[in-house]
């Protein structure tokens, strides 16, 4: 395993050096370029501050999202009457490109961590919700029926064995709406007004300081791509497939 | 004539697709005996049991459980899944003491009767595996250790060892009658196996399919104090089996 | 039938919160259609939707084009599913829109940026379930079909790509709906052409009913086109099912 990655690894970035060198435009610097204005924003902090300035409305948006969304998947599993309101929205929110409505949310909330955590939101929503809800209703009607031949109420069937069961889905989804909450903000700080990691990316795109607009973009991606692995690890740990 | 524990009458059931599972069924098990429910598929053998245990409705008829009619599920019977039913997430101690987790039994007792039959059906040592680390044999036993520990008269079995291989399946035969002979249980069984309805039952109800009617009840003259090896080489073991199929055959 | 009395009650819920101008941006129901009605034979609107029909076609297109054989090579020559099977997985759930930036610094602010765009947007995930559906196909199809005699060109188009054929079109399902998604966001950044310039030009002048009716209408073609590919999805599986 270890020396396959390396190799992809490396293979990655020799061609991206190569690739860097050739002249077809001074917009794409090569990665030894990159890579070491990567290190200059680093130790220079200019990169740490955007992150903590990024960070906070994902952090924000991810957790409102994952509390609200999670009950609110978890309603739509067990009540038929919410699964009917509901579910034809999020089916549709799912496909829909909600990021046409971003540049909207500014003229609502101007263009504070409001605006910013609620693209969060709109982005992760959907997918937490609909993960939540199919984990609910994907309970094995065996188990279920295996707990009413014990004489179990409805209230034990709930809590022993449909919740334990979603588990392992939600806490997919709540991965898949990270991933969703990276893109939001992203996206969010292109457009709104931009702050934090959004921002360095704009301005050093103004300066036409290539290195650095491209050792952000990868940082971002870099990142996002580590989280959501680690994610996955505890997300297998947890709930193991057999 | 030993008396009846559980009996049905006129026990009838459609279902919503317009199918007719079952007409007219009249039964009666006797306490203290292993009963089966033999037939081909689409027979509704699944279905009469699952309505014996409450967990489907039925459209016509009735169930009595030692004399009084029953409508759902109740403490004097318990069902063992065809697919083991275990919650994946609970290590075997939990889910045998699953029933009585379900009772509000507490932790202690309930974690003491079931390390009990744990043992009995042959897991000792495995209290704390999950069920993803086990044999489809081994989970099954978990199924049956589960249903034992609630001390229930009635055990329901719809077909608990097909989903094992053969080997197995005859070492479960063996440790049921085994295990049987040290409970005053009565089972009621569902299989579609003449050779296991035969070794292990002292009533055969045949049903025939759509709908689902008795066609005939046998009782196999098999004596169960001889060896397992002997049993299946047994004239009347062997008899029973061969009446049985001369009469199943016209469904296949 | 039930799907549909759901969606008309939120329809009425919109008339309502709209006529009691519960916010100001959001518009009576009825007059969102009445907009959708009104700004859909105009000429603005029908250059914008070729410029965005054509690029998200251009880009869906190379991302069939280099996807979907790009998956097949990585799940039958396995030293190159190894090597990019990583990237591949990295950039399915990156923020490729964090892309966009560096591909208007090379390519120029116009509708190449766009096509590339949903070319990124879609080509990872029809990559991935497309390596997914050739590497689960069945494997007692194949051997029965090598044991016949079968070629090495008739085991891929008789058998292989057949086999994955569910999964290949849930990817394309998947990649298409992030193709609209990589058309509405590129062009919003890129901000001069198609609907991505339209979106803009109403919400700056607070043309909130022509908004509404257009993400209403965008909405629609990224339901209709997902559905189209489903019905697809739903004719192959009945062949799935008996695997």
């Amino acid at each position: 395993m270890r020396r396959w990655q390396i190799a992809s690894f490396a293979l990655f970035f020799g061609l991206w050096e190569l690739t860097g060198r050739w002249p077809v435009s001074p917009a794409f610097p090569p990665f030894s370029n990159t890579f070491l204005a990567l290190i200059e924003m680093i130790r220079d902090g200019t990169l740490g501050k955007a992150y903590l300035i990024t960070a906070q409305p994902l952090a924000l948006g991810i957790v409102l999202c994952a509390v609200a969304g999670i009950a609110f998947g978890i309603g739509m599993g067990l009540s038929r009457a919410i699964e009917w309101l509901s579910l034809p929205v999020f089916i549709i929110l799912q496909a829909a490109p909600m990021a046409a409505i971003i540049p909207l949310l500014t003229y609502m909330y101007g263009i504070g961590l409001t605006s910013k955590v609620l693209a969060v939101i709109m982005l992760a929503a959907p997918v937490i919700v609909m993960n939540s809800y199919k984990g609910i209703r994907n309970t094995p009607p065996s188990l279920l029926q295996m707990c009413r031949s014990f004489q179990g109420t409805r209230v034990q069937e709930v809590v022993k064995i449909v919740l334990p069961h979603a588990a392992a889905l939600i806490f997919t989804g709540l991965r898949l709406g990270l991933a969703m909450g990276f893109i939001g903000i992203v996206i969010a700080e292109l457009l709104i007004t931009p702050t934090g990691i959004g921002d360095l990316i704009s301005y050093h795109s103004s300066t036409a300081d290539y290195p650095k607009m491209f050792a952000t973009i990868a940082s971002i991606v870099a990142v996002a791509a580590v989280s959501l692995h680690l994610l996955q690890r505890v997300e297998f740990r947890l709930f193991p497939r057999d | 004539m030993t008396e009846a524990i559980v009996e049905v009458k006129g026990i009838g059931k459609t279902y919503d697709s317009g199918v007719e599972a079952l007409r007219d069924v009249n039964l009666s098990f006797p306490k203290g005996q292993l009963s089966t429910l033999l037939g081909p598929s689409g027979c509704g053998k699944t279905t009469l049991l699952k309505i014996i245990a409450g967990l489907l409705p039925r459209n016509a008829g009735q169930v009595l459980v030692k004399g009084k009619p029953v409508d759902g599920p109740g403490p004097e019977r318990a069902f063992v899944f065809q697919d083991f039913a275990l919650l994946p997430w609970a290590s075997v101690l939990r889910n045998v003491a699953f029933g009585l987790e379900l009772r509000g039994e507490p932790k202690e007792k309930r974690e003491e009767v079931a390390r009990k039959y744990i043992a009995e059906v042959g897991l000792k040592g495995f209290e704390h595996r999950y069920p993803a680390q086990l044999s489809g044999g081994m989970r099954q036993r978990v199924g049956l250790a589960r249903a034992l520990t609630v001390d229930a008269d009635i055990i329901l079995m719809d077909e608990p060892f097909s989903s094992v291989d053969e080997q197995t399946r005859r070492k479960f035969q063996e440790d049921l009658l085994d295990l049987l002979r040290h409970h005053q249980k009565t089972v009621i069984f569902v299989t579609h196996s003449i050779e296991e309805a035969a070794y292990l039952s002292d009533q055969i109800a045949l049903l025939s399919p759509r709908p689902g009617r008795v066609s005939k009840i046998v009782r196999p003259n098999v004596d169960h104090s001889r060896s397992p090896d002997e049993i299946r080489r047994d004239r009347g073991y062997l008899d029973t089996v061969d009446e049985i199929w001369g009469m199943l055959r016209q469904y296949v | 039938m039930k799907t549909l009395l759901s969606l008309v009650v939120w329809f009425v819920l919109w008339e309502i919160a709209g006529r009691l101008k519960l916010s100001t941006i959001v518009p009576p129901f009825s007059a969102v259609i009445e907009a959708m009605f009104e700004i859909a034979p105009t000429e603005k609107f029908g250059k914008a939707a070729i410029i965005t029909l054509r690029s998200f076609g251009l880009g869906m297109g190379l991302a069939l084009v280099v996807g979907i054989p790009l998956g097949i090579v990585m799940a039958r020559v396995k030293g190159i599913g190894r090597l990019l099977g990583m990237w591949v997985n990295i950039f399915v759930s990156a923020p490729i829109s964090a892309l966009v930036p560096i591909l208007m610094a090379v390519l120029g602010i116009g509708e190449t940026t766009v096509v590339v765009t949903v070319f990124l947007f879609a080509v990872f995930v029809i990559t991935l379930d497309t390596q997914v559906g050739i590497t689960h196909a069945d494997r007692s199809l194949v051997e029965m079909a090598r044991s016949f005699g079968a070629k090495r060109h008739q085991l891929y188009t008789k058998v292989l790509v057949l086999s994955a054929l569910p999964e290949i079109l849930a990817g394309v399902r998947l990649g298409a709906i992030r193709g609209v998604k990589g058309v509405v966001i590129g062009q919003l950044l890129v901000a001069i052409i198609g609907v991505g310039e339209l979106f803009e030009v109403y919400s700056n002048n607070f043309l909130m009913e022509e908004f509404w009716a257009l993400v209403l209408i965008v909405f629609l073609f990224a339901f209709a086109i997902s559905e189209a590919i489903a019905a697809l999805e739903r004719r192959v599986e009945y062949y799935a099912a008996s695997r």
